[in-house]
């Protein structure tokens, strides 16, 4: 009795890699998307439209350059407007890549082996979209440098006391560490390529990308402590990039941002719409490239279940927003909590709602967790949702604050709107290319998984 | 399959080395061109349309400073004297000398003389002449040795710095109020001590402590607060 029910169990879960592979299947099928698929149209379309909306972002900061951000709608009472939703929206989505190869990683999670290259990927992509938005939206980017600890002739520190400036160590520190951890584990990927590649200027690329790597056992030695080691220190990354951020506003006494609530449930709305974003990915990605036996319905599901679980923390923020609101007693906030159900924002705080805690309740069918089109459909919704979350925190406080001689209204401009599709463009261009160039899935993890790797050692 | 020879492995951990002393050193350079004359102009004779000694007018002739910046005392700006000024004496003595012509011209034609600016502040700094004065600020804290300055130069890097290493510790540079205009004023010392309300005062860290009171000093918070300057 106890044997069936363990028999169907392990039936029941899909696989996390589809039964038949060998190393030499797996290798020939990630290495030839790299080296032998000849580049198809729909890439290059694909890829076109990228690099367009790239090239119009940036026209949009060059007319941002030359005339400042008075061309943007911000104006005071609100100073912060699309710049800052889209810096904390791009860094949450970020997360879930560090989550994905460095928690997981130490909690030994298998099947994590076949997405976390493409999500780390992601998470610098959404690192560099992120960091174009407070590096722009200085009003004189060209002294951007001085948010930095220098000796300088000015004698002067930044001010360490501000979340903005923690705001820079932690997004300059997280970009660092993923970029280190991305490229240690190319590295013996890099190796397979270089072996693999007939060009001569490929050999040599990848070559010099590759450090040398011949795969002795030494080799791996290193290779695995120096990735434990990165992993160890990515980890309390993905816990503390998305606190400091939540400070940026926590730290302030605005109402609906001096809340003592916002680490926690940032770093569950970062984890959330990264899950997101990195189904968006996937999902399209296993199809075009047939990767199914490699990125299985096992993947959708587990990624399903992180939203649904990291949603339901964000429902709580949520609720307990709300209820303060109503509770707390203090005037400014139950003013805010009328705002955002009643205000002249009130709509876009119940699509929030709807998109966050409405829509993705879906996921608790199995069906919709393992269908494609709709799991990127809910992703999508998500990420949308955890948009709105960020405009709601930053406009519908900003907008409506403490004297109401000072309240205001806030409308994108039409650069605002140019500005953020654009890093959308950059990040899909990078995607585009990095799918082109380089391993999109880890061909070495990928073989840990196999039947092969498995050695029964004699004792 | 290795595409590089053994012999890179030497070259690929050297450029980690390399890496760090090019970037440290670019660095140093670039610190090092900042707080050049290359940038702040400090110490450049700059020409004039006259070639104007300030040390023969003050050290040889002994011309008090508020003699031509009258208004040094009174306001923000310490001025720049008139060519009336100069003709109060240039009408009498010197009068056909070849290098005053473009002052008898600037009387003759009422156009001021075009002089170029020696000591320059951004114009997002706030500064106050008079102030610095009442407070026992001496000119040659900030302008230098302008009794012997045959041609005018900017004495201090005017950089932030510069200002801040006074406002941080404005007791080591405070003097007697009468002493302010006294281009050779020095510290005092046990040889030379300063009388103040009868006392008498051997050292600048007890000299600057009572003046620093009797003038009533803002607090170096106070003046090192941002919009003490940049206002």
């Amino acid at each position: 009795m106890a044997d069936h029910l363990k028999q169907s169990a392990v039936v029941e879960r899909a696989p996390v890699i589809e039964p038949g592979h060998s190393f030499a299947t797996v290798t020939d099928k990630i290495s030839s998307i790299v080296l032998t698929r000849p580049t198809t149209n729909g890439w290059i379309f694909g890829f076109a439209v990228s690099f367009l909306a790239t090239m119009m972002m940036l026209f949009a900061l060059g007319v941002l350059f030359l005339k400042g951000v008075g061309i943007w709608g911000i104006n005071i009472p609100i100073g912060w407007g699309f710049a800052i939703v889209n810096f904390v929206w791009w860094i949450g989505i970020g997360h879930a890549g560090t989550l994905i190869s460095a928690i997981l990683l130490l909690l030994r999670q298998s099947w994590r082996n076949s997405i976390n290259r493409f999500a780390e990927a992601m998470t610098l992509f959404a690192v560099a979209c992120a960091g174009v938005f407070p590096g722009v939206h200085t009003g004189r980017p060209w002294l951007d440098y001085w948010m930095f600890p220098y000796p300088n002739t000015m004698n002067y520190w930044p001010q360490f006391r501000s979340p903005l400036i923690w705001d820079v160590f932690a997004v300059s520190t997280y970009f660092t560490v993923s970029l280190l951890f991305w490229f240690i584990g190319l590295i013996p990927d890099f190796g397979t390529l270089r072996d693999r590649a007939h060009n001569k200027y490929a050999q040599m690329i990848y070559g010099l990308l590759s450090m040398g790597w011949r795969g002795s056992a030494r080799h791996w030695a290193r290779y695995e402590m120096a990735y434990l080691l990165l992993a160890g220190l990515a980890t309390p990354l993905v816990l503390s990039v998305h606190t400091v951020v939540s400070f940026d506003f926590a730290v302030g006494i605005v109402p609906g941002w001096h809340t003592t609530i916002f680490p926690p449930y940032f770093v569950a709305g970062a984890i959330y719409s990264g899950f997101a974003m990195v189904l968006m990915l996937a999902i399209p990605i296993r199809k075009i490239y047939n990767l199914e036996d490699f990125i299985t319905d096992r993947h959708l599901q587990n990624s399903a279940k992180v939203m649904l679980a990291t949603g339901w923390i964000v429902a709580y923020g949520y609720a307990i927003e709300a209820f303060t609101g109503w509770y707390g007693g203090n005037r400014y906030d139950a003013g805010l909590l009328y705002n955002r159900l009643h205000g002249p924002y009130a709509f876009w705080y119940y699509m929030l709602l709807l998109c966050n805690i409405g829509i993705p309740q879906l996921l608790w069918f199995r069906k919709m967790r393992t269908h494609p089109v709709f799991l990127f459909l809910i992703s999508f919704v998500i990420l949308v949702g955890m948009w709105l979350e960020r405009f709601v925190i930053i406009v519908i406080s900003l907008t409506r604050d403490f004297v109401p001689s000072s309240f205001g209204m806030y409308y994108p401009t039409k650069w605002d709107w140019m500005t953020y599709i654009g890093t959308i463009g950059m990040f899909l261009t990078a995607m585009f290319l990095f799918v082109r160039i380089l391993p999109m899935i880890s061909i070495f993890e990928i073989r840990q998984l196999l039947p092969e790797a498995k050695v029964e050692g004699k004792h | 399959m290795q595409i590089f020879p053994r012999s890179s492995n030497a070259i690929s951990k050297a450029s980690i080395v390399g890496v760090i002393v090019i970037v440290a050193t670019l660095f140093w350079f670039l610190m090092q061109l900042q707080g050049s004359p290359y940038v702040t102009w400090q110490g450049v004779r700059k020409a004039q349309p006259i070639p104007f000694s300030h040390q023969h007018h003050v050290t040889g002739l002994g011309i008090d400073c508020r003699y031509c910046h009258t208004s040094v005392e009174t306001s923000s700006f310490a001025g720049i004297p008139p060519t009336k000024t100069c003709m109060n004496c240039h009408s009498q003595i010197w009068t056909n000398a070849q290098m005053l012509e473009p002052v008898r011209a600037s009387y003759r034609s009422g156009e001021s003389i075009q002089w170029t600016r020696v000591n320059q502040l951004p114009d997002f700094v706030y500064f106050n002449h008079s102030i610095h004065i009442v407070k026992g600020i001496g000119c040659n804290d900030c302008h230098g040795p302008v009794d012997q300055m045959p041609l005018m130069y900017q004495a201090g890097s005017l950089q932030m710095q510069w200002c801040l290493d006074c406002h941080r510790d404005p007791e080591k540079h405070i003097r007697p109020r009468d002493q302010v205009f006294n281009m050779r004023y020095e510290q005092p010392s046990s040889s030379a001590p300063v009388q103040i309300d009868g006392v008498s005062y051997s050292d600048q860290e007890s000299l600057g402590a009572a003046l620093t009171k009797k003038y009533q000093l803002r607090t170096v918070q106070d003046i090192t607060s941002c919009n003490t300057c940049h206002r």
